[in-house]
């Protein structure tokens, strides 16, 4: 077990906060920055894995405490590669979402795209009060659905 | 031992940079690509043989001795699981070469496709033998990267948010998985899976907690279980039939062992764990459930696979050898059935020109052949005897039976998504096989490699479906002899000593 200083450990946690944020939005940049912000506190995390920043690399003779422990350097050098490699990757791949899609937002997802398809005519008939309102919406949506369901038995 | 431990790793990386050299030559890479797989297959048989008669076989990597260095091991399970994820890569291969024949003809290679899907199963290898915990995180990138790779080449403007949704939520669950690996580095100081097995019992019970639910949610993105899960449907279906097989047969299996391994290994406990219980029931039903509603053939598959990664779950949160051994059984089971029902769902779009179920219809008369390759592995999905899955869930209930009131209310659950699952697949069988049959759409966009109207289809594609058909019937022909052997591979995860002393005593005997 090793404590970390209480710096150290607040910059870890406002990469985290600031790599998790960008990492909701829709546009595949910020996404992008997201992941490398975040790259950056884990690979800070694994730093202070190894101890105390300040330490000496292991050259000469001296008590093996003093030194800075290598593993986790071999580890963060190894993540950056790889989270180096993934970056130019994701690069890549917005750009070639904004060639093709003129864009490079991420879209609403298909099974809420298709709910919400089922709901919009049935939406604005009457005007009672909300709940009654709604329960009818998921009603008619039903219908619908069956009716969907029956269509393709009739048709196969 | 060693030589015959790195080569499954080794192999199929120098196939990888033998097929990038020659990307002129289609031939020289198609044989590169099947030699590499067969020789890895082989070697595979090897190590399970000699893990059963033996234990554990250990390979020191560069000759420091574990915990030092890095350590290559195949105990019974992961042997197990490396040679039925070997024959599959093997016959998804032989099916991805001849669909790229009859697409694109005999002469054209490319530069992408081999040297990834090589890079692919050194990754899976790789995940299977390691015994560090950061070798496994290089595996899983090295997995991920190449599928990567595969899931968005060749894709059009409407595939293209697909894929950026499945890299985004791999990349965030492989920045947690350095996390937890941060973590686990600062609590105990080794990455090594056997220390780190003696060494996580000692700290406090709630930094265990924390370094267990850590694995537990990067595993659980990686092998998409209920609420992390939502990823899966959305970029599976929008892959080519092959690779799509390939991911359904392998990513999310690989996945489920990591955190078979880590759970039993560093975080032994002696009784049922009730937060993966209600985890397994929720995957179990979400999955099956959203399977009934699909109109989409891959989508549809894609959610029963979601569904019966919950089938495991169980087996690892009953935590007994004998519903681990129902697990190990059960997920070699999943690898082949899940890639057999991608790649005949292949088979029926080439056929039919689409995805959609309700445009489908008759192809029991046009196809009888697609037809008896689609009955055979959606039975043994749902289980029904004397099928392979009906040997795999049979083994789960009665550990589950066996396990307490808990686990036996899960067990229900189990027979309920069983029936599920069955209703879904009859489902399927009814509007793609049954009724009028249709002409074939034609094939709208010719880059597009998802839906491809051609119905050009080859025998040898027919033939590597009906092998791996085969496998999950040899599966259920040996299911003696399989669940004697993932009985002892249930026994020594409980056990975790064979494991333990095969790595560090072979730092004690040199």
């Amino acid at each position: 077990m090793i404590t970390i200083n209480v710096v150290m450990a607040l910059t870890v946690g406002v990469l985290y906060g600031v790599g998790f944020t960008l990492l909701l939005s829709r546009s595949l940049m910020r996404v992008l920055i997201g992941v490398v912000v975040l790259g950056h506190g884990t690979n800070l995390l694994l730093q202070l894995a190894g101890g105390p920043p300040g330490r000496p690399p292991i050259v000469g003779t001296a008590p093996p405490e003093s030194f800075a422990d290598p593993l986790p350097q071999a580890l963060a050098l190894t993540a950056i590669v790889i989270t180096f490699a993934l970056t130019t990757f994701l690069l890549a791949l917005g750009y070639r979402a904004f060639v093709l899609v003129g864009h490079d937002e991420v879209q609403d997802d298909v099974e809420d795209r298709r709910i919400a398809r089922q709901k919009v005519p049935s939406a604005p008939l009457e005007s009672g009060d909300g709940s009654d309102d709604a329960e009818q919406d998921l009603e008619r949506a039903d219908d619908e659905v069956e009716a969907e369901a029956a269509r393709g038995r009739d048709r196969s | 031992m060693t030589t015959v431990l790195t080569l499954p790793v080794l192999l199929p990386m120098l196939g990888a940079a033998v097929t990038v050299v020659g990307s002129r030559s289609a031939a020289l890479q198609r044989v590169v690509g099947i030699v590499v797989l067969t020789a890895v297959a082989v070697l595979a048989a090897v190590l399970l043989v000699a893990a059963d008669e033996r234990g554990p076989v250990v390979a020191e990597l560069g000759g420091w001795a574990a915990p030092v260095g890095i350590a290559l091991v195949a105990d019974r399970l992961s042997a197990l699981l490396l040679l039925v994820s070997t024959l599959v890569t093997l016959a998804v291969l032989v099916y991805a070469i001849d669909q790229r024949i009859a697409d694109y003809g005999r002469g054209t290679a490319s530069t992408t496709f081999h040297p990834m899907y090589l890079m692919l199963c050194a990754g899976v290898s790789l995940a299977y033998l390691t015994g560090d915990l950061f070798t496994l995180f290089v595996a899983f990138e090295l997995m991920l990267t190449a599928s990567y790779v595969l899931i968005t080449r060749r894709t059009g403007a409407s595939r293209i948010p697909a894929g950026m949704t499945y890299v985004t939520v791999s990349l965030l669950s492989s920045l947690l998985f350095l996390t937890a690996i941060a973590l686990v580095y600062a609590a105990t100081g080794t990455v090594n899976l056997a220390d780190l097995a003696e060494r996580i019992g000692t700290l406090p019970g709630g930094v265990q907690s924390v370094l267990g639910l850590m694995l537990l949610v990067v595993f659980g993105i990686k092998a998409a279980i209920v609420p992390l899960h939502f990823w899966l449907p959305d970029s599976y279906p929008n892959a080519p039939g092959p690779v799509a097989a390939l991911f359904a047969g392998l990513l999310t299996k690989v996945s489920f062992y990591a955190l078979l391994r880590t759970e039993t290994l560093l975080f032994s406990r002696d009784k049922p764990w009730t937060l993966l219980l209600v985890l397994a029931v929720a995957t179990m039903l979400v999955g099956a459930l959203g399977a009934l509603v699909q109109n989409d053939l891959n989508r549809l598959l894609s959610f029963l696979l979601v569904s019966h990664i919950g089938f495991m779950l169980f087996g690892l949160a009953v935590f007994d050898a004998a519903a681990l051994s129902g697990a190990a059984l059960y997920a070699a089971h999943h690898i082949t059935v899940l890639a057999t029902l991608f790649l005949v769902s292949g088979l029926i779009t080439r056929r039919t020109g689409t995805v959609s179920l309700d445009e489908m219809g008759g192809l029991a008369r046009s196809s009888p052949g697609l037809a008896v390759l689609f009955a055979i592995p959606a039975m043994t999905l749902a289980g029904i005897p004397p099928t392979a899955g009906f040997v795999a869930k049979l083994a789960l209930l009665q550990a589950g039976a066996a396990a307490g009131l808990g686990p036996q209310v899960v067990a229900g659950v189990v027979i309920l998504a069983s029936l599920l699952t069955l209703y879904a697949l009859v489902r399927v069988w009814v509007r793609v096989f049954w009724g009028k049959p249709r002409p074939p759409r034609p094939d709208e966009d010719p880059t597009d490699e998802v839906l491809v109207g051609t119905a050009r289809t080859s025998m040898p594609m027919y033939a590597a479906t009906a092998g791996l058909v085969a496998v999950s019937l040899a599966i259920a022909v040996f299911a003696g002899p399989l669940t004697v052997l993932t009985g002892r591979a249930g026994v020594d995860l409980i056990d975790r000593t064979p494991y333990v002393d095969a790595v560090l005593g072979a730092q004690e005997g040199r």
